[in-house]
């Protein structure tokens, strides 16, 4: 019996029916058949319980929204102390909370003028690629081929047909696609002059952590910037100190013109999304700053936790673990991809970003299920297959890595198994 | 808007202090199998980098703490540095053991991650020695300073913490606290990220560390008696006496707080007293003394680490702007006199028995208030030394030294130490001058009395190696790059070596 006061369920088994039959069918499906049936139940710091019971820990994070883990004390007491003061506020008007934050956010990214608030990262892509065309005049958005940048209109429509034509979403005409990694193909694309802006992720998350090559980014910051485009980096899975630094682009040594932030902005405990701006971009918030509204964009709870968040991913100490994490992990794998080099090759990594190839078409469905058996939760990329999404947090310490590692090893031999079975299927 | 903040905000400090302990404990990972040498190595910058600012920190600890003497401290502060390491050098805790005898190998183990007390008393010399424990026994450090003496704590650690990872430390080794409280310790002593406490300080603070729930080395306040007896050397003896009280201004745990002899000698000791430099308060001086000294809340702190002359005037007694030490006077042991008491300043007070039988009684009394700590005895009668210290419930009897120097181990052969175990009369794990070894424990492999074992023929070179892949960071502050360098050259490499390998099975 699982008796939460509000509502209450027989068996975990009970949940998954009513799952299925009010919420949604296919989800309920997809996980069972994926041999990852979890419904999380109890939470604290990087381990997420099963209504089994069954104890994981958590590696997917939800892209990065629980990077300080799941309901970190800290946090927690910083909402808590927000509930007696603030709620979500009223969007039009100034607040202190939302002025605060936004200071907070364009002090870290000194070239922005702007933090324009949403509720979610496509809320923040949605923005940035208004402002984009009202700063260009232009219609045209670029995308890369796999790219990923949410799924409201326009975040979607720069994405994979899977989350388009299903809803009739997809807009041949002002969304194109470019291959990743492809610089050439991008300027094909820009020099017809009509672009309005290329948007990308500086490491694109559902394509698995593919990393640019070297000076791709840059050249094509430069590409934009030559064909009167604008550069939009989406830092949703790549921000917040997660490549080692506080926004991935700074590794590249860019200057986006425009970038989003979102997912763990709000700790994991109150949605906030952030959409930065240059003050030539931001042009329109002084021309109609009622031009793009949200009721639950930049809620002023969600602002405090965003602000706290911010000041927690600049001190020296986790500045430091964030190292220590991001080393043991590339140490760690390059031993265990020798140990099992037969189905594990090749570790795409920067800083707690890391994507785990496998020799495999379906590699990281079968190793994310082994794992799972074997007490870690991590997901494959949804856009390729092949490669498990590997996202430590950024406080994870030295015991609980090494038990990561150690159960990751222990998950080979069946992940070995996993993959004979659906070799011979396929 | 005067009022404070609106909303409460979380503890910050705490927050950081819990980061410190876990950055702590990815240092102690790496540094666990690091060899003597490149501990050594280590231990060596360290010292120099202590030595090299003993005087600096000595001043900076006086100017905020209020406490003690520049001098005497950068002697303490030196002492923690290349004296220290000196003592240990040799005394290897890194290298498996290998007893062929008992057919017994000992792996060693250190303990991870070291929470240590900083008191206000030794402030920065605490910081060295603790740091240089933790070094040399290959644990990690975080450091908790006394609030009134956090920025000369933090600072020196600071500095330590630089030079051992610029000597190939891994970076988090050693730390401090910036902003102490007592809920702060209260928090991280009962954390289950620390392995072993070293708590110096208050009885109150020890206790508390031994309350925890963890491994904790704590040490208690000390109250010692001289007893000078008739045999000694008697302008010795007080020139020990006035050296060792005037020392720091007396803010030592192991300085005499009585000295005490035999009727028949009173009057050699008050003049050879006198002689070294110690003002003899008659009875109205000693009664001035006491008031000053013990206010209706207990011991007078605005006294502690003061000089004789300073708190001369306080009291209100005339003395020579030459006096090192005020020397109170109570005629008769035996009496629960508030100058029996531990006083860390520079009074010392006086007292006689009727015989040797008395005084070892009240000696033994007196010490219980500081048991398990420190005495001394002055003369060459060996059968009375050995009656006295047989008695005494300490843990360390100094003969015809200073007590402040020769228990810490300055001018005797007892390691040198800011952590002096009061053992189990003064309810502690530790009745030994603490050291590097109590922050390690031992694997024992253990072979069968009756059983063949060739203990030669095992190789024990994978329990340690010459470091070099343990992640540094020059600085605390955000780099740059990120660590994936050349990611996709060395992963080429490494799949083409593999290749290589599967191809042959």
């Amino acid at each position: 019996m699982f008796n939460y006061g509000y509502f209450s369920f027989d068996s975990k088994e009970a949940l998954l029916e009513k799952a299925a039959e009010y919420w949604n069918p296919g989800k309920v499906s997809f996980w069972k058949d994926a041999g990852t049936p979890m419904v999380i139940d109890r939470r604290e710091g990087y381990y997420l319980h099963d209504m089994s019971g069954k104890r994981l820990i958590d590696l997917h994070l939800n892209g990065g929204t629980y990077n300080f883990g799941h309901r970190h004390r800290e946090l927690v007491d910083v909402l808590k102390s927000g509930l007696d003061y603030f709620d979500m506020g009223n969007h039009w008007f100034p607040s202190v909370a939302r002025a605060a934050f936004a200071e907070k956010l364009v002090k870290t990214a000194p070239h922005m003028k702007y933090a324009v608030f949403g509720a979610g990262g496509a809320e923040a892509v949605e923005i940035a690629i208004k402002t984009a065309r009202y700063a260009t005049k232009r219609k045209k958005i670029i995308s890369i081929i796999k790219g990923y940048h949410g799924h409201s209109g326009l975040s979607v429509a720069t994405g994979d047909e899977r989350f388009t034509k299903i809803f009739l979403a997809d807009r041949p005409d002002e969304f194109i696609q470019v291959p990743f990694n492809d610089a050439d193909a991008l300027e094909r694309e820009l020099k017809k002059g009509d672009v309005a802006a290329f948007i990308i992720e500086t490491i694109p998350a559902t394509y698995g952590f593919p990393l640019p090559h070297d000076g791709y980014l840059k050249t094509c910051q430069d590409l934009c910037h030559k064909y009167g485009a604008k550069f939009i980096s989406d830092e949703v899975q790549t921000g917040l100190m997660r490549t080692g630094v506080m926004w991935g682009w700074q590794g590249y040594g860019l200057t986006p013109d425009i970038f989003v932030c979102g997912k763990g902005l709000g700790g994991g405990i109150y949605p906030i999304s952030a959409c930065l701006v240059n003050e030539e971009c931001g042009q329109w918030q002084i021309e109609d700053g009622a031009a793009h509204i949200s009721t639950s964009g930049g809620s002023e709870l969600g602002c405090l936790v965003g602000h706290h968040v911010i000041e927690m991913l600049q001190r020296p100490e986790v500045v430091s673990n964030i190292d220590f994490v991001a080393n043991f992990f590339a140490q760690s794998m390059a031993e265990m991809m020798a140990r099992h080099s037969d189905i594990f090759c090749g570790v795409r990594q920067r800083g707690v970003v890391l994507g785990l190839e496998f020799d495999h078409p379906e590699g990281a469905v079968a190793v994310s299920r082994a794992l799972y058996e074997n007490g870690v939760w991590a997901i494959f990329s949804s856009l390729d297959k092949r490669v498990l999404q590997f996202k430590p947090g950024v406080v994870k310490d030295v015991d609980l890595c090494q038990e990561i590692m150690d159960r990751f090893d222990a998950a080979m031999p069946r992940a070995r198994q996993l993959l004979k079975t659906s070799r011979r299927i396929a | 808007m005067d009022g404070g903040a609106l909303l409460s905000v979380p503890d910050r400090d705490l927050s950081a202090a819990r980061m410190k302990v876990s950055r702590a404990a990815w240092a102690a990972k790496y540094y666990r199998t690091f060899d003597h040498d490149a501990v050594l190595r280590i231990a060596e910058a360290v010292a120099k980098a202590g030595n090299e600012k003993a005087a600096d920190y000595a001043d900076w600890a006086v100017r905020e703490t209020g406490y003690g003497v520049v001098e005497h401290k950068t002697i303490k502060n030196r002492l923690c540095t290349h004296d220290l390491l000196d003592y240990y050098r040799d005394l290897d805790l890194t290298a498996p053991r290998v007893d062929h005898d008992r057919k017994i190998i000992e792996i060693p183990k250190p303990a991870g991650v070291v929470f240590a007390l900083a008191p206000v008393t030794n402030p920065v010399a605490t910081v060295y020695y603790k740091a240089m424990l933790a070094i040399l026994s290959r644990n990690a450090i975080v450091l908790s300073p006394h609030p009134f003496a956090k920025a000369c704590s933090a600072d020196a650690a600071r500095h330590l913490a630089a030079a051992a990872e610029a000597a190939g430390a891994p970076s988090g080794l050693i730390q401090c606290v910036e902003e102490p409280s007592v809920p702060l310790v209260k928090d991280i002593m009962a954390s289950d990220k620390i392995n072993v406490i070293m708590a110096t300080g208050g009885n109150a603070m020890v206790r508390a560390a031994y309350s925890s729930g963890n491994p904790a080395l704590g040490v208690g306040s000390g109250n010692a008696v001289a007893y000078v007896d008739p045999s000694a050397n008697v302008d010795a003896a007080a020139k020990c006496l006035v050296d060792s009280k005037s020392f720091d201004n007396a803010i030592l745990c192991t300085n005499e707080s009585i000295v005490l002899t035999l009727e028949e000698n009173r009057g050699n000791v008050e003049r050879a007293l006198r002689t070294a430099g110690a003002h003899i308060c008659n009875d109205a001086d000693t009664d001035r003394l006491r008031d000053y000294l013990w206010t209706g809340k207990g011991f007078n702190t605005e006294a502690i680490g003061k000089s004789a002359t300073w708190i001369a005037d306080k009291a209100g007694i005339r003395v020579n702007p030459a006096t090192r030490i005020l020397v109170p006077v109570v005629p008769r042991p035996g009496q629960d006199d508030l100058l029996f008491q531990e006083k860390l300043c520079p009074v010392l007070t006086l007292t006689a028995a009727v015989d040797f039988q008395q005084a070892i009684t009240f000696a033994k009394h007196c010490a219980t208030r500081g048991a398990g700590h420190s005495a001394a005895f002055h003369g060459t009668d060996n059968a009375r030394l050995v009656a006295y210290s047989q008695a005494m419930p300490v843990y360390r009897v100094v003969v015809n030294v200073p007590c402040s120097q020769g228990a810490a181990g300055f001018s005797t052969y007892l390691p040198p130490s800011f952590m002096i175990g009061t053992g189990y009369a003064g309810r502690s794990s530790v009745g030994e001058n603490v050291g590097p070894q109590h922050l390690v424990h031992w694997t024992r492999i253990a072979f069968g009395r009756d059983v063949p074992a060739d203990l030669d023929g095992i190789d024990l070179s994978g329990t340690m190696h010459t470091p070099a892949p343990a992640p540094t960071q020059p600085q605390l502050q955000p780099t740059a790059s990120a660590p994936a360098v050349d990611k996709d050259e060395l992963r080429q490499l490494i799949l083409q070596e593999l290749r290589s390998l599967r191809g042959s099975t």
